[in-house]
């Protein structure tokens, strides 16, 4: 569709992890994305939540080109996309671009951060030799730090301030996709809301569209177009935000809203009657059969254990996959 | 006056470091009383860590308190001898700390590591092996961990995040204790699994009538789990009050800018946060530590520094703007 | 001079001495083990004794073909604080030339060695899991086998014992080490994020290597260098000592053990202070390298 900036089809990833024994050749996948479909429309955040193994960031990761998908197709300004980013053309490269999760880690410590923002800017051929120090100026005005920040290493200012730079350098090669690995999991209420308003701020005036990962429920509510929720490698529910908060369909969602901690009765009010946290998280190898969540589902039904849901649409935008919607239920037990 | 378990009075901790001191805490008033459950609130940096580690005294060897009194019911923590203070760290007071990962011994059974602190923290140093490992097994079940006989057996990575947290608080409250320090147990958890974790210690400290320090950053964490916050800033409480309280009337300018820098699921969208940064604690400023970054500062908040006061029902704010 | 520019910020205007700032941060990393500081000043020493050796020696002509029976086996005096040797040549000066040739063959070996073992060590570890990194790892493997020592003797056996010849020989044993060193440090890098948001930005491998990976290796590598200074001299005065690297009559630290060991118990100061010297030099060699680990190893957090 005309407007789609990205669209993920039937994407899979799985991981082989050889479990040979002297006797016996074994291999189990760790099916980190298990086949899901999305788009991200221009100009629009899609807000990809979730917790530890749902997948999410190795979504980021595949999107981007870290790895190359098991399955399924991306395509990017409808030109589809090849699976790692070595094997893809540097134009898809430029305009396509990622700021992850720990700044700690992700700048090089043995660099100033002078280098580090112009890297992308350079290898794309967008300046040389005299323009490179007035892009990087630009770039650090762009997040509103200091200019002569480019002669410093990134241990001498702090987390907030690293994540500003990871911003500039995502910006360097002026994108018009960013994906954000949880950009702001590791930083302080205060630095955090400093860098979403730069974020929307930034992404009013350079055009930009994100594909934001988080596990940060409330945060979505305030900055993202559409929220998708993610469990064990599958999408469970996606709609677009004031439908997905006001009607949460999926027991998931329901249970993970239910265990945000607020701040306010109004809040509270907000969140769906209380679905409480229960089991542990599986891990992605041992995938339960049937639908993924259904050991820790309360409204879990016979068929929940054999059969895997589909995603059904229940109203504009909104899809959920889970029995309780589908109608396969009834037929189900009357089969039996 | 006398069921106060901890008393912190203007405890001032500087750390030696290349050039000088950082002079982390300036001048912190703390207090939780038997049975109560209390979060201290704060962005890193702020000293919260080494606010508790003091009442432990488990500072690093750079620490230095220039300042101040601890009292542990009664007792001055800091003029305690060694014997008393083994039993102060064995039997008045546990901590768990934010990474159960680091905190377990990776080459050691559960089993192992739990028996370890029953028989040597103080209260049965002559149990026999198999009354030990009964109160383990008791400490492991009360933890929710399922199957505690076989847990006892399993190595910290052969269990999830989660459980090795619940773990650690198998450990720290598998014998009699009257305070828990629980230093972020849950920042590094999923959000469901955090939320089980932090209602399992607020049941066990209140079924052991148990005094519970929660440090967190978040408010939401605070609000859910504790009776009384404290908010605080770069080294000093700026703000104390019975939770409620503190939510629907915040009173100084840094909770009620934290307050609003929160995104909510009211979806009012996410406020500009806070302007400035902390201080830099190698030449803080001499006044209110606040004052570079408060939109009501005045000249006496540059100057001299305001003193923790009461200004309403157990609500205490250190600022100029009241009074 | 740069200054802080940020409009209205309370260190606005405040003049930004990073350089300066870095160094002195060093030199406190480094001075905070007093013993480092010892160290490093015996090795100024050191160095600076061997560069000026004609000037500062008692008997600079000593050091060459020269005989005086006369003075031949006199212990430590007030002429000669040292002793003479049995061709009534000062002790301490010879030392001091043979400290000549024992930094030329630890800078010498060195500057051979490191390029060569971290270049191969970066592609190895940064090619993992393909056949390169294999033949690379197994050849490192082959030459890390032989006893540097025993290889020496071999190429000097058969080719002529020179300086030059042993250094070469201790060369063939040594560069795997520094190898092995950078591809564990590069396996374990190349898997940081800063290195695979260069990846996907589109770097090419040479800025991966050099511009990426190798600045954060420089600490290790740094270090071995200093303490290799020691055992490379270490070895060198091995080698001297069995009559292999640098010939009389040019001293070398081994050498005059060798010879004095004939004189023992009665002439000890022919044998015992070259022993002594070379055991100065590696411990000098050593303590600096302590200092050097310290002061490299980066602050993490405030």
């Amino acid at each position: 569709m005309p407007g789609d900036i990205l669209v993920v089809e039937n994407l899979k990833k799985y991981f082989p992890i050889d479990k040979s024994t002297l006797l016996k050749r074994k291999t189990l996948y760790l099916r980190a994305v298990d086949g899901i479909d999305f788009t991200v429309r221009e100009g629009e955040t899609l807000g990809l939540v979730g917790e530890s193994g749902s997948g999410k960031s190795t979504t980021a990761y595949t999107v981007i080109g870290m790895y190359a998908p098991t399955g399924g197709r991306i395509l990017f300004k409808g030109r589809e996309v090849a699976g790692q980013a070595s094997e893809r053309p540097l134009d898809i490269k430029k305009d396509m671009q990622m700021v992850f999760q720990d700044p700690g880690t992700s700048l090089n410590p043995q660099r100033t951060i002078g280098q580090i923002i112009a890297l992308p800017a350079r290898v794309h051929g967008l300046v040389s030799g005299g323009s490179v120090e007035r892009k990087v100026i630009d770039l650090l005005e762009a997040v509103e730090l200091p200019a002569d920040y480019r002669y410093k290493y990134p241990r001498s200012i702090g987390g907030g301030e690293r994540q500003m730079v990871a911003i500039a350098r995502a910006l360097a090669t002026e994108p018009s996709f960013v994906v954000l690995d949880e950009p702001t999991s590791a930083l302080d209420v205060s630095v955090q809301a400093k860098i979403i308003n730069m974020l929307i701020r930034l992404q009013k005036q350079f055009k930009l569209s994100y594909l934001f990962i988080t596990h940060d429920l409330s945060l979505m509510r305030n900055l993202a177009t559409r929220v998708a929720i993610m469990y064990l490698g599958k999408i469970a529910e996606i709609a677009p935000t004031v439908e997905f908060f006001r009607s949460p369909k999926h027991p998931y969602t329901q249970m993970l809203l239910s265990s945000i901690p607020v701040v306010s009765k109004a809040e509270e009010e907000l969140r769906p009657r209380r679905v409480e946290s229960r089991g542990e998280i599986p891990s992605p190898v041992n995938v339960p059969p049937g639908c993924g969540f259904h050991p820790r589902c309360p409204m879990a039904m016979d068929i929940c254990g054999q059969v895997d849901p589909v995603m059904v649409a229940t109203g504009q935008d909104h899809l959920v996959r889970c029995h309780l919607y589908s109608g396969a239920a009834r037929s189900f037990s009357a089969a039996d | 006056m006398d069921d106060k378990l901890v008393v912190i009075k203007d405890l001032h901790v500087w750390f030696r470091v290349f050039g000088g001191y950082l002079k982390v805490l300036n001048g912190v008033n703390f207090t939780v009383r038997a049975g109560e459950k209390v979060a201290i609130v704060g962005e890193t940096g702020c000293g919260k860590t080494t606010t508790v580690k003091s009442i432990l005294r488990i500072l690093a060897p750079q620490a230095k308190v220039v300042r101040g009194e601890i009292f542990f019911k009664g007792e001055d923590v800091l003029k305690m001898r060694p014997p008393r203070l083994q039993h102060l760290r064995g039997s008045g007071a546990s901590m768990i700390f934010q990474d159960p990962t680091a905190a377990l011994n990776p080459v050691f059974t559960l089993g192992d590591q739990i028996s370890e602190i029953i028989r040597y923290s103080g209260s049965r140093p002559e149990g026999s092996g198999a009354e030990i490992r009964q109160l383990a097994i008791k400490a492991l079940r009360e933890a929710m961990l399922p199957d505690p006989e076989r847990m006892l057996d399993n190595y910290p990575f052969q269990l999830s995040g989660g459980m090795r947290q619940r773990a650690c608080i198998a450990m720290a409250l598998a014998t009699p204790r009257e305070l828990l320090i629980a230093d972020e147990p849950t920042t590094n958890l999923d959000v469901t699994i955090q939320d089980q974790v932090l209602r399992l210690v607020k049941t066990l400290v209140v079924q052991r009538g148990m005094s519970l320090i929660l440090i967190t950053h978040s408010l939401g964490v605070a609000r859910e789990t504790s009776d009384r916050v404290y908010i605080m800033y770069a080294g000093s409480m700026v703000e104390a009050a019975p939770t409620g309280e503190i939510f629907e009337r915040p009173l100084h300018p840094y909770t009620q800018g934290l307050l609003s820098c929160i995104p909510k699921l009211t979806g009012e969208g996410v406020a500009e946060g806070i302007p400035g940064r902390i201080p830099d604690y190698l030449n803080p400023p001499p006044g209110c530590r606040f004052e570079p970054r408060c939109p009501h500062a005045t000249e006496r908040c540059r100057r001299s520094k305001p003193e923790f006061a009461r200004v309403g029902d157990g609500h205490e704010v250190a600022c100029f703007l009241y009074y | 001079m740069t200054v802080d520019t940020r409009k209205g910020h309370p260190e606005a205007g405040r003049p930004l001495t990073l350089r300066g700032e870095n160094l002195r941060r060093a030199w406190y990393r480094f001075s905070r083990h007093p013993m480092s500081v010892v160290g490093l000043v015996m090795v100024a020493a050191i160095i600076l004794l061997a560069i000026l050796a004609p000037y500062v020696t008692p008997y600079p002509k000593h050091a060459g073909a020269f005989v005086d029976y006369r003075n031949a086996g006199k212990p430590p005096s007030a002429a000669h604080w040292l002793g003479t040797d049995v061709f009534g040549r000062d002790i301490l000066t010879r030392i001091i030339f043979a400290f000549r040739g024992a930094l030329v063959m630890g800078i010498g070996v060195l500057v051979l060695v490191v390029p060569l073992g971290v270049v191969l060590g970066l592609i190895a570890g940064y090619a993992k899991g393909t056949l390169l990194e294999t033949v690379i790892m197994r050849v490192t493997d082959v030459f890390l086998a032989l006893p540097p020592l025993i290889l020496a003797l071999a190429v000097c056996a058969v080719m002529r014992p020179t300086l030059f010849n042993s250094m070469m020989a201790v060369c063939v044993s040594w560069w795997p080490w520094y190898t092995r060193l950078v591809y564990g440090m590069t396996s374990s890098v190349r898997n940081e994020f800063y290195v695979k948001a260069a990846e996907l930005t589109g770097a090419s491998r040479f800025h991966i290597l050099f511009r990426e990976i190798l600045p954060n290796c420089i600490a290790p590598i740094f270090t071995k260098m200093t303490l290799d200074m020691g055992w490379v001299i270490l070895t060198g005065a091995s080698l001297s000592f069995v009559g292999l690297g640098e010939q009389p009559p040019k001293p070398a630290l081994g050498t005059m053990v060798s010879d004095g060991a004939k004189y023992l118990p009665a002439q000890w100061w022919i044998a015992v202070f070259p022993a002594i010297a070379i055991m100065v030099v590696v411990l000098a060699f050593n303590l600096l390298g302590d200092g050097v680990k310290d002061m490299l190893a980066t602050e993490e957090g405030s």
